[in-house]
């Protein structure tokens, strides 16, 4: 469960990045010791990371509620009279997972050797995120006639989402790669009875639950690509300066 | 053309047109919006909030059973609220009564007065019914819901509502449940509008409680043309007895059957209210109109120049809520039941879809030119974008509706709701967002307009020559210095726009036509619907008021009498009915009157029909209906339900006789003849088409007459030029990631042509532009206007002061007196008017020559790129770049330092050492024009005899040696010359004032700055001339205004002053290598040269103030000006900030891979561009580098700065326009018709907002933001 939900929370840490970044970026021609901080590359990391991090937890909050609501996922009762209607555990791991994923992508694209050119801008980013909301909405939300139905549409929304805000071949093969992950891990916690599914349809979870974990992979990966990018430039302006 | 180009290009024409209209019209169209906008909302008054909507849930009558509290396993059908049992049970009687046959001798009022008569008859129907059964008897009084109280407050309900008791509402509630007050009530619809709220309401009104169906489906009213009367008893039941209200039924059906009512009486709905909306149920919903709005945020984050981000931020969030509510609003309107689905579904439609427009027309407004007009840019940058945005909407109309085919229920709804909300985006966009864009750009331009006008102020005042060169020549002005200011009346001939059409309305008397107009249209509606329609209408209608204006006379103070009646009287009669049933249990005995009439009464009486709308009535009420009612009695229907049985139909027919026994006598005394009614209803009917007939012509007719308004307003050339709109050639400018390109301008440039060779000096002091060619020919324009005033030599002048002249015309050397060997060699056997190769080879064998005579010396200098434009390597007529041509400025550098060298020499040298040589070669015979002879060197005396006679003012002009830098001050065009000779000229009068001769080595810059004229020759030298004026006393004028702008008033020169131009000082050794660069400003001379170093100078007595040393190449580029910012920039693409006080350096950049060419500050940044062909844009405290532009092959070096935030640089046949502030390409203007070859090397910014470039052999005036032109 944890698994899904982190990628949900991947999914909302992309989210709740963009915020921030778009604050810190706004201010191009700020410069001195902010400068200084995130020309630092360890410093550069730890706010990319505390980035994504919050972006994962606010997501996964948000997500999570949507599903609770739907009864979609059970928690535990008493879990459910807690503030946010999910488990504690939820919200870090999910955030954890996102800083990860995250800072993932743009490693894994210096690594390769080919930098991410599509459409990087933030507002390309937002959109990216509300579609994977909408994703998430359409799951907990829109009654389907039957799961393979269902499972399908959020399938082709996904790839269409990977195709519309990143279509490179790492993306999606890391999102395929980590989506697989997620849901085999869901899988066992779902196995161990640490929460449950109400209609599960897919061995124990959902069947469209990779569907999320994919698309909130790759929203993460944008988001993450993106911050990476106001790192570089950052970077190469300093150096110009030299 | 193709049927898709022609759409194309009525689609661009419609989006230019409506761009135009509402840009034009902001406030209006604003308005317009707004109230669609707010009309289209009107309907979701009805609506329930988002999440508090009641909801229904069905059970069948016939098993009912409470719902138990527990929950129950399964959560299949049932919903989580439907449980215990619910608050009340609702039991509507809802009666249908008509009084047939219809007899023409009845009144209106007889149409509701008996069959709501006949209300109290049931009402003591229902509460006398007994059932009795094993279990017991059973009456109304045990099952109905005991209300106690009502709530403090509603004393004005008190007299309507019951007190106390069964909670039983009908009609008959109106006169307390009361025969006799209802019989002596005289007019009933009074009584019962006097409950009613004033205003506007959205809740149950007290006649909706009452009747319990919509008030306009009663029928009380006059002109009910059914004549069906509807309304209902409502029961409030606290208990289900199912026998009980079997019976009821039974009993009820049985006395008043309905023929033809087949309502289906097996269901019955429990609705659940819900309290409020869950805040759980909202985060979700939040967070995603929270992404939604950071991705609107950062999409018009990308948005410049506008004037507030923020505000336009705001209008496209208001566009997309405004059209979510529209949407559902009209989607009420029609029928549609929308979910709270709807406002979770369009934030995505709006991210998906919507927002593009926005963005898309933002940016193609906001990259069209920004000098033109406000509507102009709106317009052109709609219907730049028209055919995209048509395409992408067309697109997702075909999706929808392959959506809508799939026939399933909810993507259908989806679907319609899909293109609603499409359409009124679409219209908000069109409408509202371009209006506001409009509005925006405006006050930006009038802020712009704000910043500018305190430096204008200082200016002369402005022309009308340079706002509209093109159309209106300015008067002729007999000479520049005579320039006096236009009178106020003059200027004021150019009106503004509104003003103008104030004139023009004044001047037609337009409006008073228009009123008669107006008026005669009136009376001729008058006149044609006077005979039959109006009169007749007015009278019928006269004819019902006047009863209903007679009862409010005469019935109120019957009413009044009344009134006393009702306190004591409520609760009496509920006593007095409710013991009743004991009384007379079996009401067999009363129903038989009824029975009596019921037989025949259907034949007559097919007008009341049951219809399936009428099985559930109350869903026609609003749905706060139960609520309201409840809470009058201080219960709560929040999270709990109420189950509503299943109506009980009642049909009465009443016989005309019983209508007239119950009238009451006032509803008689204005007895409206029956004739006259139904005619009045025929003419009523017909009154109404032609009303509507007569308003669909005032329509057409007020559209025509907007349309004529319109035309008189915007004439139909729009654009200065008629200039087509549409797609632009997009050429290759650069894109941005969307493949946009701005368009490209609409600005012409002024050519100012004359010159025969390419120019090579530009100098200009803001009222006149002195130019040099490489035939040496100095013409002077008007800066503003682009007239040619002066040109030196003139022909005659050239013609005496020069001889040995060669006149291309006559194609042949023979008048060429001392042939120089040079020349010999060159001219042997060439047509002198070949060009290109001939020229070349010919100074390739002329070179060689001299190298004979003047033997090897080693070259001082070989990379001196700045020098390469003083010295003309463009020998033919080849593209430009000097920078391309290595191996010929290499060359010539070698004779160049020969030469300097050999001048460094005693003057007495061997007449080879005179310094023109060839520079000038043959060019086309273009223009017709008489080209400047070749320069002969080497010819003996005659360029020699002018030494200067410093107070003649008759020096003879050297015509022999090219000029190699210019200078222009008030009317005094200062030349240095390669022979280092100054010469001071009256721009004016084409007349050479002064000249001196006391340095040999040639002037590579000149600097002119009070009176006093700097001259940095070749050799390192630095001479510092003053400028003296011998003058008949008070002679001497002043141009302009004293206060203008940077420069200091520059003392005009009449032609009786004696001017003379003495050298005071000359630094021999400012420098060990020659001087590439020279600027004064603020006092100050600086100097830069191949030395690394920079040298700054005071101006007043040529005392070297500092040496500044940092960098490590020779000195290219220096800018300094009035605020003492010192930027210099040299040969290793360094960029030095200097202090001019302390002469300390202040930062030192690196940012070019190979010269600077030119370096310029604003008062934030610094701005340099280099060899290698980029733009580098600096923050000048900060020395970071802020962003690059890259510039085209060899066209790098031309820039300048129009205000703080417009960049100017030349390219290849065009000069572009650059946003300093972010580095946006606003516009580029396309010198020629050709945009291939000639590049622009050389750009002069003059102060108001023009700019000035050589291009080729023409000089290019463009004006720039003409923001004066927006001021109306």
């Amino acid at each position: 469960m944890s698994l899904t939900l982190t990628a949900m929370a991947d999914s909302t840490v992309t989210d709740g990045l963009q915020q921030p970044p778009g604050s810190s970026q706004v201010p191009p021609p700020a410069r001195g010791p902010y400068i200084a901080a995130i020309t630092n590359r360890t410093t550069n990391l730890v706010i990319r990371g505390a980035m994504l991090f919050s972006v994962g937890v606010f997501l996964a909050l948000v997500l999570n509620l949507l599903q609770v609501q739907r009864n979609v996922t059970l928690f535990p009762p008493d879990v459910i009279s807690s503030i946010f209607s999910s488990a504690w555990w939820v919200p870090p791991c999910c955030g954890t997972a996102s800083a990860m994923i995250g800072l993932l992508y743009p490693c894994i694209d210096r690594r390769l050797g080919e930098p991410h050119k599509f459409k990087r801008e933030w507002s390309s980013v937002m959109r990216c995120v509300a579609v994977f909301v909408g994703i998430n909405h359409a799951s907990a939300k829109v009654d389907f006639a039957n799961n393979v139905q269902l499972s399908l549409t959020l399938a082709a929304l996904s790839i269409g989402l990977w195709w519309t805000f990143d279509r490179s071949r790492s993306g999606f093969g890391l999102g395929v790669g980590i989506a697989l992950l997620a849901t085999l891990a869901t899988q066992l916690l779902v196995y161990n009875g640490v929460f449950q599914y109400t209609s599960p349809d897919f061995l124990y979870i959902r069947s469209w639950l990779p569907c999320i974990f994919f698309a909130g992979v790759i929203t993460m990966g944008n988001i993450g690509r993106q911050l990476a990018l106001y790192e570089c430039k950052v970077v190469q302006e300093k150096t110009h300066q030299d | 053309m193709t049927l898709r180009e022609r759409l194309r290009d009525k689609i661009s024409a419609a989006f230019y047109r409506h761009g135009l209209l509402c840009a034009s019209y902001p406030v209006p169209i604003v308005l317009f919006t707004s109230i669609s906008i707010l009309t289209c909302c009107y309907p979701l008054l009805k609506l329930p909030l988002p999440g508090t909507g009641p909801v229904e849930f069905t059970t069948g009558v016939r098993d009912y059973t409470v719902p138990s509290h527990e929950a129950q396993g399964d959560f299949g059908e049932r919903p989580d609220w439907y449980r215990g049992p619910p608050v009340a049970y609702i039991q509507q009687v809802l009666v249908k009564a008509a009084v047939s046959p219809w007899e023409s001798s009845l009144v209106p009022v007889d149409v509701f007065r008996s069959p709501l008569g006949r209300v109290f008859t049931l009402l003591e129907e229902i509460r006398n019914h007994v059932h009795s059964d094993g279990s017991g008897m059973r009456s109304l009084e045990q099952l109905c819901l005991q209300v106690t109280d009502l709530l403090p407050g509603l004393r004005r309900m008190q007299s309507v509502l019951p007190e106390h008791g069964c909670l039983l509402v009908s009609p008959g509630n109106y006169w307390q449940n009361q025969r006799e007050l209802f019989d002596s009530d005289p007019d009933l619809l009074k009584t019962v509008q006097k409950h009613e709220p004033k205003g506007l309401h959205t809740s149950a009104t007290l006649r909706d409680l009452l009747f319990g169906v919509p008030g306009k489906h009663t029928g009380v009213s006059h002109y009910n043309k059914k004549r069906v009367v509807t309304y209902t008893i409502t029961m409030v039941l606290g208990r289900y007895d199912a026998r009980f209200l079997g019976s009821l039924r039974a009993r009820l059906k049985q006395l008043h059957p309905s023929a033809n009512c087949s309502l289906r009486e097996d269901h019955m709905v429990h609705v659940h209210f819900k309290e409020e909306i869950g805040i759980a149920e909202l985060i979700p919903l939040v967070t995603t109109y929270i992404i939604l709005f950071a991705y609107i945020y950062f999409s018009t984050r990308k948005i410049d120049m506008v004037k507030s981000k923020w505000g336009l931020a705001l209008a496209a969030v208001v566009t997309v809520l405004s059209s979510l509510l529209m949407s559902v609003g009209l989607c009420t309107l029609f029928g549609l039941t929308p979910t709270l689905n709807g406002g979770e579904i369009f934030p995505y439609l709006v991210v998906v879809i919507g927002l593009e427009n926005v963005l898309v027309l933002t940016k193609s407004v906001v990259s069209t030119p920004v000098d033109l007009e406000v509507k102009l840019r709106i317009a052109q940058g709609l219907s730049n974008e028209s055919w995209s945005i048509m395409k992408n909407m067309a697109t997702e109309l075909c999706i929808i509706l392959i959506g809508y085919f799939t026939l399933v229920p909810a993507i259908q709804e989806f679907c319609l709701f899909a293109v609603v909300g499409l359409v009124s985006d679409f219209f908000l966009q069109m409408f509202f967002f371009t209006t506001v864009l409009s509005i925006d750009i405006r006050r930006m331009e009038l802020a712009d307009l704000n910043r500018r006008l305190p430096a204008e102020a200082g200016l002369p005042p402005p022309k009308p020559g340079p706002l509209r060169p093109r159309e209106a020549p300015p008067p002729p002005r007999p000479s520049p210095h005579t320039i006096t200011l236009q009178t106020p009346a003059f200027r004021n001939l150019r009106l503004p726009k509104r003003l103008r059409v104030v004139y023009f309305l004044a001047r037609t008397r337009l409006a008073q036509r228009i009123i008669m107009v107006g008026t005669v249209i009136w009376i001729g509606i008058l006149v044609y619907t006077d005979p039959a329609g109006l009169r007749t209408y007015l009278a019928a209608q006269v004819s019902e008021q006047s009863p209903l204006g007679d009862s409010g006379g005469g019935g109120l103070p019957a009413h009044l009498g009344a009134a006393p009646v009702f306190p004591g009287g409520d609760p009496a009669s509920t006593l007095s009915v409710l013991p009743a049933p004991e009384a007379t249990p079996l009401p067999e005995n009363q129903s038989q009157g009824h029975h009596g009439a019921l037989p025949q009464a259907p034949p007559s009486a097919p007008q009341i029909a049951w219809a399936a709308e009428d099985e559930e009535g109350w869903r026609r009420l609003s749905f706060r209906h139960w609520p309201s009612l409840f809470s009058y009695y201080n219960i709560t229907l929040a999270k709990r339900y109420i189950s509503i049985l299943p109506v009980i139909p009642v049909t009465l027919h009443l016989s005309p006789q019983e209508a007239v026994e119950t009238r009451h006598p006032q509803d008689t005394r204005h007895p409206p003849p029956p004739i006259p009614k139904v005619s009045t209803d025929l003419q009523a009917d017909l009154t109404l088409y032609k009303v509507a007939a007569l308003g669909l012509a005032a329509g057409v007719l007020l559209v025509l007459l907007l349309f004529c308004l319109y035309g008189v307003l915007c004439p139909r050339n729009y654009g200065q030029n008629g200039v087509p709109h549409g797609r632009r050639r997009r050429g290759d400018l650069p894109c941005d990631d969307y493949g946009y390109s701005p368009p490209v301008s609409e600005i012409s440039p002024l050519l100012l042509r004359g010159h025969s060779m390419d120019i090579e000096c530009l100098a200009s002091d803001g009222m006149l532009l002195a130019s040099c060619c490489l035939a040496g020919q100095i013409r002077v324009w008007d800066a503003q206007t682009g007239d040619c005033l002066t040109v030196i030599p003139s022909h005659g002048l050239r013609r005496s002061s020069s001889n040995g002249c060669w006149d291309q015309r006559d194609g042949c050397w023979d008048t060429v007196g001392g042939a120089s060997e040079a020349e010999l060699l060159g001219g042997d056997g060439c047509d002198p008017c070949v060009a290109g190769g001939d020229v070349l080879a010919e100074d390739d064998d002329g070179f060689p020559l001299r190298r004979r005579m003047a033997p090897a010396r080693p070259p001082l200098f070989t990379d001196q790129p700045d020098l390469t434009p003083l010295i003309d390597t463009n020998f033919t007529s080849q593209p430009p770049s000097h920078l391309c041509t290595p191996p010929m400025g290499a060359f010539d550098y070698g004779g160049l330092v020969e030469r300097a060298y050999m001048e460094h020499e005693p003057p007495s040298a061997s007449p080879y050492s005179s310094p023109s040589t060839s520079y000038s070669s043959s060019p086309p015979s273009g223009g017709g024009l008489p080209q400047r002879r070749r320069s002969l060197g080497d010819t003996p005396g005659p360029q020699y005899h002018d030494r200067a006679c410093a107070g003649a003012g008759q020096a003879t002009a050297d015509w022999d040696s090219s000029v190699w830098a210019m200078e222009l001050r008030g009317n005094l065009i200062a030349a240095g010359r390669s022979s280092g000779k100054l010469e001071l000229w009256d721009a004016v009068e084409g007349s050479l004032r002064c000249s001196n001769e006391d340095g040999a080595s040639g002037i590579t810059a000149l600097a002119f700055l009070n009176n006093r004229i700097v001259a940095a020759r070749l050799n390192g030298s630095l001479d510092f001339f003053t400028v003296e004026i011998n003058k008949p006393p008070g002679l001497l004028q002043y141009r302009g205004a004293p206060g203008r702008g940077s420069m200091p008033p520059s003392p005009c020169y009449s032609s009786e002053d004696l001017i003379s131009c003495q050298l005071t000082r000359s630094v021999q050794c400012a420098h060990q290598k020659p001087i590439t660069v020279l600027r004064a400003a603020a006092g100050r001379v600086v100097t830069g040269s191949q030395d690394h170093t920079v040298r700054v100078y005071r101006l007043e007595d040529s005392c070297c103030l500092f040496t500044l040393q940092g960098h490590s190449g020779g000195i290219t580029a220096i800018y300094i000006d009035q605020t003492m910012v010192l930027a210099s920039g040299g040969q290793d693409g360094a960029i030095c900030l200097w202090d001019v006080l302390t002469g300390s350096r202040v930062s030192h950049v690196y940012g070019h891979r190979g010269d600077v060419t030119s370096v310029v500050c604003t008062t934030s940044c610094v701005i340099s561009s280099g060899l290698d062909d980029l733009i580098c844009i600096w923050d000048r405290s900060t020395s970071i580098k802020l962003y690059s532009i890259q510039q085209e092959v060899g066209c790098g070096a031309s820039l300048g700065v129009i205000s703080e935030s417009l960049l100017v640089t030349g390219g290849q046949g065009c000069v572009s326009f650059w946003d300093l502030n972010f580095g946006d390409l606003l516009q580029t203007v396309y010198l020629g018709q050709s945009s291939d070859g000639q590049g622009v090397r050389q750009l002069l910014v003059l102060d108001h907002a023009a700019i000035v470039c050589d291009f080729g052999s023409e000089l290019s005036l463009v004006y720039v933001p003409s923001v004066l032109e927006k001021l109306d």
